[in-house]
Order: C-alpha cells, then sequence, then structure tokens
C-alpha cells in the first residue's frame, strides 16, 4: 500500500536548543487509514503533526510526502479574531475562493448546511469545529490532520464529531490523522493509535495499545477521569521498550508544548 | 481648481482616506494600534534628519519609519513582551525625534505642524505623491487581500495553506510605515493612528464581511475629512486634530447604532 507519509528517525529539538521534543519517532499513514495520537501534555503531538505537515524543522531523520498529496489541516484551538468580520461563506473562500455551490455542499456533508451567513463569531464550538473541517474538505484532501478536533465540546458533540469523521471517510476515501484526548472515542473509531511522550511508547490496533503496559502507565489514571491530575512522574512503572532508552524531560510538565507555538 | 488651498487639502484628506480604510482594518484586525503609533512618532525623527540634511522630509519619515517596523519586527520575534516593547520605542522615538528637532532652528518654529499635520499647507508636489503612495498601498493590499486576511485571521490556518504569516506582517508593517511618511503633512505624526483606527473601528458596526469593512472605514475616514476640513475652515479650528474629531463623533455614533 503506498505511504502518503513516511517519516524515519525524525528528531525535533526544542528551538534554540538541543534539548528534544521529539527523539527517533518513525511515522507512516496510509490512504484511507485513521491514525490516532495520543499522549499528555507536552508529549509532542503537536510538533509532530507540524513536521508531518513541514511546518518545523527536523534537526534529525527525515520526511518523505507523497507527490501531489493534498492535505485538509484542521489546527489545534483556533482563536479566531473577533475583531474581522467574517461570515462562514466568506471563511469557507480563505484563501482561495470558491463557489456559492462548493461552499453549500461542503456545508451540508458536515451537517452545518444553513449556517452560511452566519458570522463565525454566532457559532457554537460544534458548528465551529463542522466548520473547520468542511473548509478542510474543500481541497479534497488525500489526508485529513485534525489537531485536538474535539477540545471544548461536550460528550455527545464529541461522539457525533466522530461519526461524522468516519463518515468523511466512507465518502472521500481520506486517510485520517488525529491528536486526541477522548481516549474512549478513540479507541473506537482509529485503525491505529500511536502513544507518544517524547517518543513513540507504544502503537498498534486500538486494542493492543490499550493492553500494552506502557499505555496504562500513561493512562491508567486518565480511564478514571483524572485527565486534569495527569502529571508524567519518573516514577511510574513506565517499562521502556528498547527503543526507548532515553530521558523523558522533554515531556516535564514545566515545559508545554504551546510554548514552541 | 487645484489652486485653491482648501481643494488642494480636501484631496490630500481623501487620498489618505482611501488608504486609511483597509490599512486601518488590519491594524484593528490585528491588533497593531500600538504598532502603529510607535512607527508613527518615531516619524518626527525623520522630519529632524530630513531637515537637518536638506532632505524631502517624505523620505526622511519613510527610511526612519521602515527602520521602526523592521525593529519592532525583529525586537517581538526575539520574544519581547509587545505591550511593554511598544510603549518603550512609541514614547522613546517620540521623544529622541522632539530633542533631535530643536536642534535644527528652522524646525523649531512650525514643529506644531508635523505634531499635529499642515494640511492646508499642501502643495500640488504633496498632492501628487499621497495619491501615488495611496494607489500604490491599496494596490498592494487588494493584489495580497486573500493572503493578508487569511493569515490575520489565524497564522496557523494561513500556514496550513502555504502562506508565510511573517512575510505578510513584513508586508503590512511596510504599508504603514508608506503611509506614516503620506500623512504626516494631513494629519500629523502624533494623530496618524488615529486616522487608522477610529474609521475602521467604527466601520466594524456596519460590516459583515472584511472587504464591507475596509471600504466602509475608507467612506468614514473620507467623511471626517470633508467634515473636519469644512468646521475648521468655519470655526477656525486646526485642521488634523479637526479630522481626528469628526472621525471620533462617527464612532461614538455608531456605538450608539450597536446598542440598539
Amino acid at each position: 500500500m503506498t505511504m502518503l507519509i513516511q517519516a524515519d528517525r525524525m528528531t525535533i529539538n526544542r528551538p534554540g536548543t538541543s534539548e528534544p521534543v521529539l527523539a527517533d519517532v518513525d511515522f507512516q499513514i496510509a490512504e484511507g487509514e485513521i491514525v490516532t495520537v495520543v499522549g499528555p501534555n507536552g508529549s509532542g503531538k503537536s510538533s509532530l503533526i507540524r513536521a508531518l505537515l513541514g511546518q518545523m524543522v527536523l534537526s534529525g531523520g527525515k520526511v518523505d510526502r507523497k507527490q501531489g498529496l493534498r492535505i485538509g489541516y484542521v489546527p489545534q484551538r483556533v482563536q479566531l479574531d473577533t475583531a474581522i468580520p467574517m461570515t462562514v461563506r466568506r471563511f469557507l473562500s480563505l484563501p482561495t475562493r470558491v463557489t456559492d455551490a462548493e461552499a453549500a455542499g461542503v456545508l451540508e456533508r458536515t451537517g452545518v448546511s444553513g449556517l452560511g451567513p452566519r458570522q463565525l463569531t454566532q457559532l457554537s464550538g460544534g458548528q465551529f469545529q463542522r466548520v473547520l473541517l468542511a473548509r478542510a474538505l474543500l481541497r479534497a484532501p488525500h489526508l485529513l490532520v485534525l489537531d485536538e478536533p474535539t477540545q471544548g465540546l461536550d460528550q455527545p458533540g464529541i461522539v457525533a464529531f466522530y461519526q461524522l469523521i468516519e463518515e468523511v471517510r466512507r465518502q472521500s476515501g481520506a486517510a485520517i490523522l488525529m491528536v486526541s484526548h477522548d481516549l474512549l472515542v478513540v479507541m473506537r473509531s482509529s485503525d491505529r493509535v500511536i502513544c507518544l511522550n517524547g517518543h513513540i511508547c507504544c502503537e498498534g490496533t486500538p486494542q493492543a495499545v490499550s493492553s500494552a503496559p506502557e499505555y496504562r502507565a500513561l493512562f491508567g489514571a486518565e480511564a478514571q477521569g483524572m485527565l486534569a491530575l495527569y502529571r508524567h512522574q519518573h516514577d511510574h512503572d513506565h517499562d521502556h521498550g528498547p527503543a526507548c532508552g532515553h530521558s523523558h524531560d522533554a515531556a516535564s510538565p514545566q515545559n508545554p508544548e504551546t510554548q514552541n507555538a | 481648481m487645484l489652486d485653491d488651498f482648501f481643494v488642494r487639502a480636501v484631496l490630500a484628506g481623501l487620498g489618505l482616506a482611501l488608504v486609511a480604510g483597509p490599512l486601518g482594518s488590519f491594524v484593528v484586525w490585528r491588533r497593531m494600534a500600538y504598532f502603529g503609533d510607535s512607527t508613527a512618532h518615531a516619524a518626527i525623527l525623520g522630519v529632524a534628519m530630513a531637515l537637518a540634511f536638506d532632505m524631502s522630509i517624505y523620505i526622511g519619515t519613510l527610511v526612519v519609519a521602515v527602520s521602526m517596523a523592521f525593529l519592532v519586527s525583529s525586537l517581538v520575534a526575539r520574544g519581547q513582551v509587545m505591550d511593554t516593547m511598544l510603549g518603550v520605542l512609541s514614547h522613546s522615538a517620540l521623544a529622541f525625534g522632539l530633542v533631535a528637532i530643536s536642534f535644527v532652528p528652522s524646525a523649531r518654529s512650525d514643529l506644531s505642524g508635523y505634531l499635529f499635520g499642515d494640511i492646508l499647507a499642501v502643495g500640488r508636489p504633496d498632492l501628487a505623491l499621497i495619491w501615488t503612495g495611496a494607489i500604490l498601498v491599496v494596490g498592494l493590499l487588494v493584489l495580497r487581500w486573500q493572503r493578508l486576511v487569511t493569515s490575520s485571521l489565524n497564522e496557523e490556518l494561513a500556514m496550513a495553506a502555504g502562506i508565510n504569516p511573517k512575510f505578510e506582517r513584513l508586508v503590512l508593517s511596510l504599508a504603514l510605515a508608506v503611509v506614516v511618511a503620506l500623512a504626516i503633512r494631513v494629519v500629523g505624526s502624533l494623530l496618524i493612528s488615529a486616522m487608522l483606527i477610529v474609521p475602521a473601528a467604527a466601520a466594524r458596526v456596519w460590516a459583515r464581511s472584511p472587504e464591507r469593512m475596509a471600504a466602509v472605514a475608507a467612506l468614514i475616514a473620507a467623511a471626517s475629512v470633508v467634515a473636519g476640513l469644512f468646521s475648521s475652515l468655519r470655526l477656525d479650528t486646526p485642521a488634523g486634530p479637526s479630522i481626528v474629531t469628526a472621525a471620533a463623533l462617527i464612532f461614538l455614533v455608531s456605538q450608539g447604532v450597536r446598542r440598539t
């Protein structure tokens, strides 16, 4: 099968330092595959995404993207400046203008038809995520990249959003790469899960990953609803495989990944 | 018709209004108000330089405004706190300019002309320059409009679409420097930012799209120029401040509209 993106031994340092955010990460995603990246705050999830999109300078390794690959990207926590008046319809035409028919079609596909004339600032969180998804779909992408797409949505909103994602894949055949916190839903709808913490802790089918000791070490607490309290402690029983023999400093809570934003 | 100083003043003001609308909208969208201030205040330093070396004041202010724009961009890129740093630069630039200008005896007498503008003294060459500059800057904004709007809305979305937000920011900084240089005769160094921000802020209420906000802002700026100049003529008030006063009154009205 053709790989859309293939990365080998990718290393990314924190800007201006030789301190790695991500070390020796191998990654690939195939056509039509749904891959989810999970990991605590500061584990390098957003850096991974940006490096795969070619928005970050690598300190080591390489990333190959398939020739002519079209990527639809929904970034994390899009904060829109309320100072700019912007209707949904106008937003879909940024930066490439689209016809009214295309705009209406894509809004219908994401279940928000009729929102075209609405101001972006008047949308609910769920509606806005769907508009962002619609905008990403306009380019008929081979790969959809979603960074924490359900942040700020309530539980039914999250479930509905993932149903939509699966439907999009069925309709368009696009591969989907997601970063997420919503473990249970992620587990249900992904083909492959990558558990990241400065390096790849474990990876595989949702079933394999959820029974892996590395995964339990990272997310055991979270499963009991303690996500917010989670701290990556060095004294946990995180059992390193051979590929994991390096420091966890890159993921210390004092260095949240938002700093390299 | 151009022989009449008042007609020239109105035309100069309208030229500035044409560019102040769209560019001012970006200043409002991107929260660059203070940035505009420091560039504009630095222009006084440019006036002092121009007078000392016997250059055109347009060249002097343009050079200093461009340098200021670069200085601010590079300091921000190095992680300085934007707000504090602009406060330091903006007022230091003004102070440096005022000190520098005091060494140029010929300029001391018409200092207020540079601080508050001297639109009634605008000559034909000024008029030609203001309109040429305004059309060039508006042309630049129109040409890059989609990219500029996208990166103003959200830099991540822009980057994902292959746009370089840093470059777009640079384009806007340079456009701002050019407009500051053009506007120094019209409203003066202290009120240039007002001319950019006030009409755009008022236009926000009547706009549903970025294009419309830019156009409405230009119209409001034009109306302020006409109203300000006529009241200045009737009431014998200083022209530049009268124009900004008119814009501020329109802004007040717009805020009333919003509440109802």
